[in-house]
């Protein structure tokens, strides 16, 4: 059974290799023995207890290596059938895909492209961006990835600048039969007044291909800057996800990122955001949709560290067959952080007697002129809503999706590119799972 | 030529509680009944049976619409055939606009009776003058389906769907409840409007008050989940002057009634 020591020794193995800089592989040493020293999170430790990663710690993984090629109905997948446009910077794989990118005219100074193109480009300031924000030390998945990861997406926009078009993110996986793993890292750098439009998108076969995306997503946003992030989760329905995202704001920055996950069979997402600076504004909002055994777990860290900034969540589910969903979502209000406004929803909708949603709202706060609040739902289909609309001539199948639309339609219509936004509507539609469980009339 | 609605020797229950207990009724095209009688005595339970809620049984006893078999129908099917239920408590539907709601009801329906769908233009020109008959802004139609709405508005909003979807046979479960006399006249205006010799209306009500602006061809009294007394549209008048109380008494009809 393959556990902690197996990922040392590969890493023993790899490091050999390794033509890097001194400063890098030692924060790749560091990271490793920070792996080593937490070992993978059990249900004991407090922010893992609703997800379990045995699976994970249990699977013998094979490195990703760029085999076999992406066959064309996954590039059409993950391109959305080309309603996305903009800027694609594609991994098939593992390895980044000249092929599937597209990178066009960019302003004076800004970089859109491989996270180790930019390090070449800019050794300074890719030493002074890794891992700073996304920490080790108390972050098992995101310690491997910093000792593992070999490549990612990089967004660079220099003060003031800003970039027009959606810069697409992709990685495509289809394993060749035995089950891989890959650590994405990427790199989102935003300096005073600039501005960008990112989605960072996961695609898998739709056959039930078991593999592992470990990533870690780091955002650095100056003054004013400016950043529209949608996580786009369509892995294969028998693949690992997990991802951490960590995001550091300075003062006026607005910040606002939209999670759809509809794919995978284990699937974490973490948000965390240090709000360091005033008149900040973060939103984090997410939608899953669940079915069959999907396990799909958000856990979303807000550090309100000044005064004046404002933080909103919305995340919604909705889990059909034995499926399990999570929210956990933590605000912390430092002292000297007076009127912080903060306001958190979670929303689910149970379509079946076996499914589960547990969500969680932990709320420190140590300043005492605040607003805070947070609400969790967790419901049924209205049978006499159903009933309305099928006695209006509306069909049974109809009245269910619109109903489940009208409920999870509002997280849709958030998304900024029309292209991705028309496409996952309808993708929506198509993938609700079938309800059997409804509120009982009244 | 088989009667619109005929209702022999229906039973119903719910949980066990027998509500109907053997309701005979015809209702032909062209005619208006009115159902009245104590409440608690099964006039709701009757309209949501024949408009197909699940959550009553049926024990005995038949419903045939246009002598089809109306309790094997589905409640979409049963309201493409053309049976429209006007809802005690019209459901709020928050997150589902108003317009893309009863499109696509009368777009089913349409679709069903073999006629051309409505594209969004066409609806809404239809929605608006309906609209406009019955004093409604039509910026209702953007907002979801009774979201908000008082009692009243979702009544109206109610008569709305039906001037839409012009069924052949309209039941209105106690649509006077809750209403002003204002309210009410615009109601009883677009269920007037609605009248023709193509088509039934029911109005099922606990007060005569309605049927001075809806007057009926026949009136029942329901009691005890039958049908204790039929007649004219005399029987109300009486109703309204000598109450509910000698159904209790054990059936002394008052003077005068007869079908």
């Amino acid at each position: 059974m393959p556990n902690e020591t197996d990922y040392v020794s590969r890493f023993e193995a790899a490091s050999k290799n390794a033509d890097e800089p001194s400063w890098l592989a030692e924060l790749r040493r560091k990271a490793i023995d920070d792996f080593q020293r937490q070992g993978f999170p059990t249900t004991k430790n407090e922010w893992w207890r609703d997800t379990s990663v045995k699976a994970i710690v249990e699977s013998d993984f094979r490195d990703a290596d760029g085999s076999p090629d992406v066959p064309k109905p996954l590039v059409n997948a993950a391109t959305l059938e080309g309603a996305i446009g903009g800027h694609r910077v594609a991994f098939v794989n593992g390895k980044f895909s000249d092929e599937l990118s597209h990178i066009g005219a960019l302003p004076e100074g800004v970089f859109v492209g491989r996270l180790s193109d930019f390090a070449k480009a800019h050794p300074d300031k890719f030493e002074q961006l890794l891992a700073k924000t996304a920490k080790t030390d108390d972050a098992p998945f995101a310690a491997l990835n910093t000792a593992f990861w070999r490549d990612g997406a990089c967004v660079f926009v220099p003060k003031g600048q800003s970039i027009d078009e959606t810069v697409h993110i992709v990685y495509l996986t289809q394993t060749n039969g035995h089950a891989t793993i890959d650590h994405p890292r990427n790199l989102i750098v935003l300096e005073d007044d600039a501005k960008a439009d990112v989605i960072e998108h996961y695609v898998g076969m739709d056959k039930c291909l078991a593999y592992f995306n470990n990533v870690v997503t780091e955002v650095v946003m100056g003054e004013r800057a400016f950043l529209d992030h949608l996580k786009l989760q369509q892995e294969s329905p028998c693949a690992f996800h997990v991802a951490t995202m960590e995001i550091r704001q300075r003062g006026k920055s607005n910040f606002a990122t939209n999670s759809i996950s509809l794919g995978g069979r284990l699937v974490r997402n973490d948000f965390s955001t240090a709000l360091d600076g005033e008149f900040i504004e973060s939103t984090m909002d997410g939608l899953f949709l669940v079915d069959g055994e999907q396990h799909v777990d958000h856990h979303t860290k807000i550090d309100h560290l000044m005064p004046n900034c404002h933080s909103f969540e919305t995340f919604k589910g909705i889990l059909g067959g034995k499926s399990r969903g999570v929210f956990n979502g933590r605000i912390y209000v430092e002292k000297d952080a007076q009127k912080t406004d903060a306001k958190q929803t979670s929303r689910n909708l149970l379509l079946s007697k076996d499914a589960t949603a547990n969500a969680r709202p932990q709320l420190e706060i140590y300043a005492d002129d605040v607003k805070c609040t947070h609400g969790a739902t967790i419901g049924q289909l209205d049978s006499n809503a159903l009933f309305y609309l099928r006695s209006r001539g509306i069909g049974e199948a109809e009245a269910y999706k619109i109903l489940v639309y009208a409920f999870a339609g509002d997280m849709i219509h958030r998304i900024k590119n029309l292209g991705a936004r028309e496409t996952l509507e309808a993708k929506l539609i198509e993938l609700l799972p079938k309800a059997t469980y409804l509120e009982e009339a009244s | 030529m088989s009667a619109l609605l005929e209702i022999k020797n229906l039973h119903a229950e719910v949980e066990g509680n027998k509500i109907l207990k053997g309701i005979n009724l015809e209702v032909n095209p062209g005619e208006v009944h009115a159902i009245m009688g104590p409440n608690g005595t099964g006039k709701s339970t009757l309209a949501q049976v024949l408009a197909g809620h699940e959550a009553f049984d049926v024990t005995d006893g038949e419903a045939l619409f246009e002598g089809e078999d109306l309790l094997e129908m589905e409640p979409e099917d049963r309201a493409r055939a053309g049976l429209f239920m006007a809802f005690q408590y019209p459901v709020e539907i928050p997150g589902v606009n108003s317009s893309y709601f009863l499109k696509a009801a009368l777009n089913a329906i349409r679709k069903h009776r073999g006629e051309p769908e409505l594209d969004a233009m066409e609806f809404l020109k239809l929605a608006k003058a309906k609209m406009a008959e019955l004093d409604m802004d039509p910026a209702f139609l953007k907002r979801p389906v009774n979201e908000g709405f008082s009692g009243g508005e979702k009544k109206r909003n109610d008569i709305f769907q039906m001037s839409i979807l012009e069924p052949k046979l309209c039941i209105l479960d106690e649509t006077d409840s809750g209403l002003d006399i204002d309210a009410l006249q615009v109601v009883a205006g677009g269920v007037n409007r609605m009248r023709s010799e193509n088509r039934a209306i029911v109005v099922i009500t606990h007060y005569q008050r309605l049927l001075e602006y809806i007057v009926p061809d026949y009136v029942h009294v329901m009691y005890d989940g039958k049908i204790a007394k039929s007649g004219g549209k005399e029987l109300a008048t009486e109703l309204e002057a000598k109450g509910y109380g000698w159904l209790e008494k054990g059936g002394a009809a008052p003077a005068h009634a007869g079908a």
